[in-house]
């Protein structure tokens, strides 16, 4: 047998899921249609008559809010397919280490719903007329980010409730408690980038290093916590 | 194939105050097809959970030759599992589980392993792009199977492997417990199904409330043999 790095290893756990993902279009259709639902509720909620401007910190709320749902949607099918038929069985005694899995399994659900939040962003700016276009670059490094932060705490929420019956109730309740510096973060960042007077953008540059060295704790705390987790003794 | 011995020295299991396993010392030899039987709740899913490395023992050691088998243990490539459940991938064809893991395995020529392997159970003729989901339970557990020998494995373990398969899928099953067998493979089986172990197993053991009632090593069984074994290990004692 060949030795395979750690780094390869992820890379086919992460390629294995978004080989199924791009086949079903399971998580991106139900996440899509999540998010998109959220966006359109807050538009019947602000938009009224000829009145389509809705505040910066508003459009920022209303697109982390979307991402919050949608993404407890991808998060709770996360390890849908390695229950089924206990391949996560299978998974578990290869010699994989098992941050390896972690990391290929935050990789493959970050990138589905970094996916979908691209496509959510011009529906925000359709709908709420947000400045999107500045500073895109930034707003989707900043939505990279939060995607990462909320997705590395998910997993190992979505690991931990692998065989618990009321999986998909549990994971909102115990996740979002936990997230909340990150989209507190991200939100903030958001609508100083989305805010077209700002004088200048040091409070989202702040914000936005905030948001990084988060996602640098919750990662490696993944990391470390994984395999405890999802051994689950 | 390797020679060494899988020994379980006063293994002892518990989950919370409820003892699985206790006082549990065993050895398994290479080239034999061992028979854990027992009621439920005996302690044999405890034991495969154990041999596998997926769960650790509370108290006692399991080694294979010098080497003690943990969880974090490299040993664990060396073991391949077959359960109830297939253990692969529903969305993915049979060649594609059987190529994850080849690469997760760092298998050298995976490709032409995973084309002996697919022939070997079978499953070569399967139209190449149908998911596993889509398979018969007959199919299922020949990929399971090739999955579990794909990387050839030193120990290989069922959990009731014939469940649920039809009689020409059970005897194709013995077949192959028995090639592993002959090929110096260390087998290790949890069934109910005693006429079953008398068609394969050299050597049996029987649990009883988390102890081993029984352990018996023979060149062969017959049918009423495992039958008396297994009566008498696990009858109550008045």
């Amino acid at each position: 047998m060949k030795r395979v790095s750690w780094v390869s290893q992820a890379a086919r756990i992460a390629w294995k899921d978004l080989h199924i993902e791009g086949r079903s279009r399971e998580v991106v259709y139900t996440m899509g249609f999540m998010a998109a639902l959220v966006v359109l509720v807050f538009s019947f909620a602000f938009i009224s008559g000829q009145e389509t401007t809705v505040g910066p910190d508003a459009v920022a709320g209303i697109m982390w809010v979307a991402v919050l749902f949608s993404g407890t949607v991808a998060l709770s099918r996360t390890f849908d397919r390695e229950r089924e038929s206990e391949a996560i069985r299978s998974l578990l005694l290869s010699p994989v280490p098992r941050s390896a899995i972690y990391a290929g399994k935050l990789v493959a659900t970050a990138a589905i719903m970094f996916l979908v939040e691209v496509l959510l962003a011009p529906l925000l700016a359709a709908l709420f007329s947000a400045a999107i276009w500045p500073h895109a670059l930034w707003l989707g490094l900043l939505l990279l980010l939060g995607t990462i932060g909320f997705c590395s705490v998910g997993v190992i929420f979505s690991a931990a409730l692998l065989r618990a019956r009321s999986r998909d109730a549990l994971l909102g309740a115990l996740l979002f408690p936990i997230v909340i510096p990150v989209l507190l973060s991200a939100s903030r960042a958001t609508a100083y980038l989305l805010d077209p007077a700002a004088p200048d953008l040091d409070p989202a540059l702040f914000w936005t290093r905030f948001l990084a060295a988060l996602d640098v704790v919750f990662v490696v705390v993944g990391l470390w916590s994984f395999e405890p987790v999802v051994m689950g003794e | 194939m390797s020679d060494r011995v899988l020994r379980l020295e006063n293994v002892g299991k518990t989950f919370g105050r409820h003892r699985a396993l206790a006082e549990v010392s065993l050895a398994f030899v290479p080239g034999q097809v061992a028979a854990v039987l027992g009621p439920n709740g005996a302690g044999k899913s405890t034991l495969l959970g154990l041999l596998s490395t997926l769960s650790q023992p509370s108290r006692g050691r399991i080694t294979l030759g010098d080497e003690q088998l943990s969880r974090h243990s490299p040993m664990r490539a060396k073991i391949g599992y077959v359960g109830h459940e297939p253990g692969v991938y529903g969305d993915l064809s049979a060649r594609q589980n059987l190529r994850l893991f080849a690469s997760l395995y760092g298998i050298a020529n995976g490709e032409r392993c995973i084309d002996e392997m697919l022939a070997r159970v079978g499953l070569d003729s399967v139209r190449r792009e149908a998911a596993a989901r889509t398979f018969s339970r007959g199919m299922l557990q020949r990929l399971a199977l090739a999955r579990a020998l794909l990387h050839e494995p030193e120990i290989l373990l069922f959990d009731e492997p014939g469940a649920a398969l039809d009689p020409a899928g059970a005897a194709w099953l013995a077949g192959e417990l028995q090639h592993e067998r002959e090929a110096g493979r260390l087998v290790v089986l949890v069934t109910h199904d005693l006429a079953a172990t008398a068609a394969i197993a050299t050597h049996v053991v029987v649990l009883r409330r988390g102890r081993v009632a029984r352990d018996e090593t023979r060149a062969s069984f017959s049918a009423d043999e495992v039958r008396a074994i297994y009566q008498e290990a696990t009858r109550e004692k008045s």
